[in-house]
């Protein structure tokens, strides 16, 4: 018997247990995380190794340092995330990781030290969307949270509208054509000279400056009213500051960053509320570092208000990338009797639509 | 060389279609220019003209991006590398020399490890805001065939 029949068997033996208790790896991008975490929603740790500081003396994340750095401090990580929750690998029920989006080298590290804790405990590797794990954080948040709901989902890599029909069904609405809208809060930062991250360097920044001094564009695409374009407004700034320096004048750092994330947060936010609105959704969810804006966070609360639609957002340490969300997102997944072979590949490329 | 002046961002997409559909498999094109000077909006022309379907959007998270066509495409952005040999832990050789179509964003980047053949592509601000300076430069005896396709560009059609 196959390695996969035999965990497709143990299925439902665990679906009758009490306690479920899953270990999930996420390293995608800049983090290495792992969590333990019972019956998807109790979180019994959250580790997060940040390696930021790496990365701001480069201004952006750094492919090859991210998966050299992973590898360097996975099994510290792990150790620590068992530790902290009192858990002993033994009592492990099912490993989860991320397996895609994001940089290849830096996923394949998660995902083999998942499948190699997987086949060494016989445990079911679940492999998880990252996506998926980001709006699963708020079901770590917000115990009473279901599906359905519209999640806008926005990070330094992801600009989406997500339709969550139900746990582990999704319907893409809309996304970004070309930026995300944290890459041009970073890439817009960088310009300014604000270092990385760029969002919480904007948004401090920000608080300062008057959010109406400068009209940069809010792109409407006619027959895609639910997609983004952030491309387009990066340039404008960057011709607002070129244009005063061939003058010879200066500009207000405040004020530009202000208008710069006004302008983002008003099409992130228009188009939520009418997404919620044509799918006829009482509930908004968002997901992702970026939805730890304040100024986001502050008109998103405002605008879903008026129209009687109730707000969700993560506390920030479960917008960032995190093991724990994956571990939920593996949860629900596993329950489903969804879960991967040993082959399972890392997917750098992966639509949230086309997730089996 | 083809110098040529795009006057939108709908023009610099038109000539990066023509670009596209005139790649064959094995083409490496290299994209230089500035943050905002237009480079994605060229690479998605590329892609589209060379078969892609559906969206091509910035690879600056995932440094690459691939989209299947007639010849696979391989979209590059290298804004986020530090040092060329972080190239290696993505096998970017495979993907340089193999099959498919390369576009690269950021080709300043490759440093050492630019080849010695490849379509070059430079991007540059002029006066007016909207205006961009498209250089096309064939490198190597391989595009020595571009030489007269540039020659016969006749602008792009409306």
């Amino acid at each position: 018997m196959t390695y996969l029949q035999q965990m497709t068997e143990k299925i439902s033996t665990l679906r009758d247990k009490k306690r479920i208790t899953i270990l999930a790896l996420e390293t995608s991008c800049d983090e290495t995380a792992a969590a333990v975490v019972r019956n998807g929603r109790e979180v019994l740790s959250n580790i997060i190794s940040s390696q930021i500081d790496t990365h701001r003396l480069y201004g952006g994340v750094v492919p090859e340092i991210a998966s050299r750095k992973h590898v360097e401090v996975i099994s510290q990580v792990v150790s620590h995330a068992l530790e902290e929750s009192n858990t002993s690998m033994e009592e492990l029920d099912a490993v989860a990781v991320t397996y895609g989006p994001g940089l290849v080298g830096a996923l394949l590290v998660g995902v083999s030290a998942a499948k190699a804790i997987a086949f060494g405990l016989s445990v079911p590797l679940i492999g998880v969307h990252h996506i998926e794990g980001h709006i699963s954080a708020n079901f770590i948040e917000y115990k009473e949270l279901e599906p359905p709901f519209v999640c806008l989902i926005v990070s330094g890599g992801h600009t989406q509208i997500v339709h969550v029909k139900d746990y582990g069904e999704y319907e893409l609405i809309g996304q970004t054509m070309d930026d995300a809208a944290g890459e041009a809060f970073d890439k817009v930062a960088r310009v300014l000279g604000l270092g990385y991250p760029g969002g919480p360097a904007v948004d401090r920044i920000a608080k300062e400056g008057n959010p109406a001094a400068i009209s940069f564009p809010r792109v409407h695409l006619r027959e895609k009213p639910y997609d983004f374009s952030f491309s387009g407004l990066k340039t404008a700034v960057i011709n607002y500051l070129h244009n005063l320096e061939q003058r010879g004048e200066s500009y207000c750092l405040e004020d530009v960053a202000a208008s710069f994330q006004q302008a983002v947060v008003d099409v992130l936010v228009e188009k939520t509320i009418d997404a919620a609105l044509k799918l006829n959704q009482k509930r908004i969810v968002m997901a992702g570092g970026v939805a730890a804006n304040s100024a986001l966070k502050r008109q998103m609360e405002a605008e879903a208000e008026k129209r009687q639609i109730q707000l969700y957002y993560p506390t920030p340490v479960l917008c960032t990338d995190n093991a724990a969300m994956i571990a939920c997102a593996g949860y629900y997944r596993l329950l489903q009797g969804e879960i991967s072979p040993l082959s399972l590949n890392a997917v750098p490329y992966l639509p949230i639509t086309q997730i089996q | 060389m083809l110098i040529w002046l795009s006057r939108s961002e709908e023009d610099t997409y038109l000539f990066g279609k023509w670009i596209g559909s005139n790649t064959k498999a094995g083409d490496i094109i290299l994209l230089f220019g500035q943050m905002g000077s237009g480079k994605t909006v060229l690479s998605r022309g590329i892609a589209h003209g060379a078969g892609v379907s559906g969206m091509v959007n910035s690879p600056t998270f995932t440094i690459m991006n691939s989209y299947s066509a007639l010849h696979p495409v391989f979209h590059f952005d290298l804004y986020r590398l530090n040092e060329p040999e972080e190239l290696y832990d993505l096998d970017y050789e495979d993907y340089f020399f193999g099959i498919g179509i390369t576009i690269v964003e950021w080709a300043e980047r490759l440093d050492y490890l630019l080849p010695e053949e490849y379509l070059k592509i430079s991007i540059s601000r002029e006066q007016k805001v909207n205006e961009r300076k498209i250089t096309v430069c064939p490198v190597g005896s391989r595009y020595a065939a571009w030489k007269e396709v540039l020659q016969n560009y006749e602008g792009i059609g409306s």
